[in-house]
């Protein structure tokens, strides 16, 4: 096949015409069917390993399977197209159809490079499932086993309410604290100067402090002192207390780069009105700004969120000191699979609605950027 | 006597002086057209004499009154002296009625529904009423302009600045915009309009202020101004014009 193509692409090539024949195809196509048939080869051997682990095989596991087979058997189809269109090219060519060869050769180069990009998931996917039944199945034995799982999922769970109680709590502080903070930033004239120091000094100062230290010293470093009516504060309010203080600097920063991205001639518009700076701020700039700082709030959030997990350095019983406990019990981590889970499952919902909130927001204003 | 008086005005941007000593007075019912070149300093005068801008030296009276410097009540001001932009700087998340509403009833102590009511009569008379709930995203230029020049006069201003305001408008949005500055001029509103519309200059305008680097080059009734220029720069700035098709 190369050599026909070869022949009628260089005369071509030498009279420097612009109907230039197109490359040919076969040389993607073959290292497309070579990695396709590789991860196949891989993707099976990690298939059988996994049947060696289970043992006997049920109707259903088996059927599954036969299925996961085929599947990582399937990216093979795609070189083969490959080859076909390369054919197709082959026989316009020929015929003195550049238009159709060049599309033809397009074809396949796509449907190659497809099978290389299936084949390298697949070998992905291979790796992982060989890690994952590697020493007689140690790692899924570790990480998966479900009747650890389901042991410990219900107290676990239960004790999440509290990572999630804390970490509402905090949010809710820290959009108050951090606007708060951004607007001390922002004050302007001489009069706001010492204002600026301390809330840059702030930023400063809690965004350096790791989160678990904060969470220590506040946990047990204001009862120990004593600190009126902190001290008798439970210790999910002073985990609330710990983690509304780290994370307010980061979102005062949030506060801070939305309200200036602000077209200065909306200040002006509002100024001419007779609006006062504070009003200005309040009607104008901060719903603006708010609207754009949707999509970093939510990422400082999740951070925010993570962190509940460090709560049990003050005493609290959070999920993953109960799945800790449990795990230490069992000598096994499944139980902490399912805090990770856990964290994962509340995660996602909050990217979709921000993602429909940003959408909802494009409709209204009839944006199309 | 003259109700908007500027007197000597200076204004610098670091070591960049922009107004240069500037002096003009408005009287009522007047309506000024500043013309010049881009960078002459129209655009600032205006800004300064509604001190979003300080100036360096001189000062600004309206009814009498020093307006510029310390010590002044500029939101007090700023309610007597509306202005339109040249980029409309509409609020993008409010509506056209809030957009209109939001000065009157926060700082106008007029209730909500009475600031409504009185919206939507401006907004027909500018052929804009339907699009009372639409945000300004979903408007085009002239509309936006339009919507702009409602929001300014909703709190009764005494005189209005007008930056530039169809500077930024398609062709044939402009004459409607036009349209609702001459009427205005014909109620015996109070107007300072910095304008590169040369006809509209001189069909509206009671004076025409030639500006040239931070100066008023020449100024005069718009036929001496238009027809009978003494200065060689304004000679030479209506000839660039009227190459240009503007006049």
């Amino acid at each position: 096949m190369s050599g026909t193509l070869a022949t009628a692409a260089a005369p071509e090539a030498a009279a420097g015409r612009e109907h230039t024949a197109p490359a040919p195809v076969w040389p993607a196509a073959v290292l497309s069917l070579v990695l396709t048939a590789l991860a196949a080869v891989a993707g099976l051997a990690a298939l059988a390993s996994l049947h060696g682990l289970i043992g006997h095989t049920g109707a259903v596991a088996g059927t599954l399977l036969v299925l996961l087979g085929a599947v990582m058997l399937l990216p093979v189809l795609f070189p083969l197209n490959a080859l076909r269109s390369g054919r197709r090219r082959g026989a316009l060519l020929a015929t003195g159809d550049l238009t159709g060869a060049r599309a033809a050769a397009s074809v396949g180069r796509e449907q190659a490079h497809t099978g290389l990009g299936y084949a390298l998931a697949v070998i992905i996917a291979a790796m992982l499932l060989a890690f994952a039944t590697t020493n007689d199945g140690a790692i899924s034995k570790t990480f998966l086993r479900g009747k650890f799982i389901e042991e410990a999922w219900r107290n676990v769970t239960k004790a999440f309410l509290v990572n999630v109680e804390v970490a509402v709590g905090a949010q809710v502080c820290v959009l108050v604290v951090g606007l708060l903070i951004a607007v001390m930033r922002l004050l302007p004239g001489p009069a706001g100067r010492p204002l600026r120091l301390i809330a840059i000094l702030y930023v400063d100062v809690f965004r350096a402090i790791p989160s678990i230290i904060v969470l220590y010293l506040v946990g047990f470093g204001l009862s120990l002192a004593q600190v009126p009516v902190v001290k008798d504060l439970s210790p999910m309010w002073l985990a609330i207390m710990a983690l509304t203080l780290t994370y307010s600097g980061y979102v005062a920063e949030v506060y801070r780069a939305g309200i200036e991205s602000i077209h200065p001639s909306q200040w002006s518009a509002a100024r001419s009105l007779g609006l006062s700076y504070g009003m200005t701020l309040r009607t104008v700039i901060i719903p603006q700004a708010v609207r754009r700082i949707v999509p970093p709030l939510l990422n400082d959030f999740v951070g925010l969120q993570k962190d509940t997990a460090l709560i049990g350095v003050m005493g609290v019983t959070d999920a993953f000191t109960q799945a800790r406990l449990t795990a230490s019990n069992v000598f096994n981590l499944s139980p902490v699979i399912v805090v990770a889970a856990l964290f994962v499952v509340i995660t996602i919902p909050q990217a979709r609605f921000v993602d429909r909130l940003l959408a909802r927001e494009q409709n209204r204003t009839g944006r199309s950027a | 006597m003259s109700f908007l008086e500027v007197r000597d005005v200076h204004k610098s941007y670091g070591d960049t002086e922009v107004l240069k000593g500037v002096s003009l007075e408005v009287a009522r019912h007047e309506v000024v057209c500043l013309i010049g070149a881009s960078g002459s300093g129209k655009s600032t005068l205006l800004r300064c004499i509604n001190a979003l801008e300080p100036i360096s030296a001189g000062d600004i009276r309206v009814d009498g009154d020093v307006v510029s410097g310390r010590g002044v009540d500029v939101n007090r001001l700023r309610r007597n002296v509306g202005m339109v932009f040249q980029s409309y700087n509409l609020f993008p998340h409010m509506t056209v009625l809030r957009n209109i509403t939001v000065a009157p009833t926060k700082v106008g102590g007029i209730g909500r529904d009475e600031a409504e009511q009185r919206a939507l009569g401006l907004l027909d008379r500018v052929g804009m009423k339907d699009r009372a709930l639409s945000y300004p995203d979903a408007l085009s230029g002239g509309q936006q302009q339009r919507v702009a020049i409602v929001r300014a006069l909703a709190s009764d201003p005494q005189v209005l600045l007008l930056d530039e305001i169809t500077a930024a408008l398609d062709p044939e949005l402009v004459g409607d915009v036009l349209a609702i500055v001459r009427e205005l001029a014909q109620d015996g509103l109070t107007m300072l309009l910095a304008t590169h519309e040369m006809g509209f200059a001189r069909e509206v305008a009671s004076q025409v202020c030639f500006l040239h680097q931070g100066r008023i080059l020449e100024r005069g009734t718009p036929a001496q101004v238009f027809e009978d220029p003494q200065q060689d720069r304004t000679r030479q700035f209506l000839a660039r014009v009227l190459t240009a098709g503007r006049l």
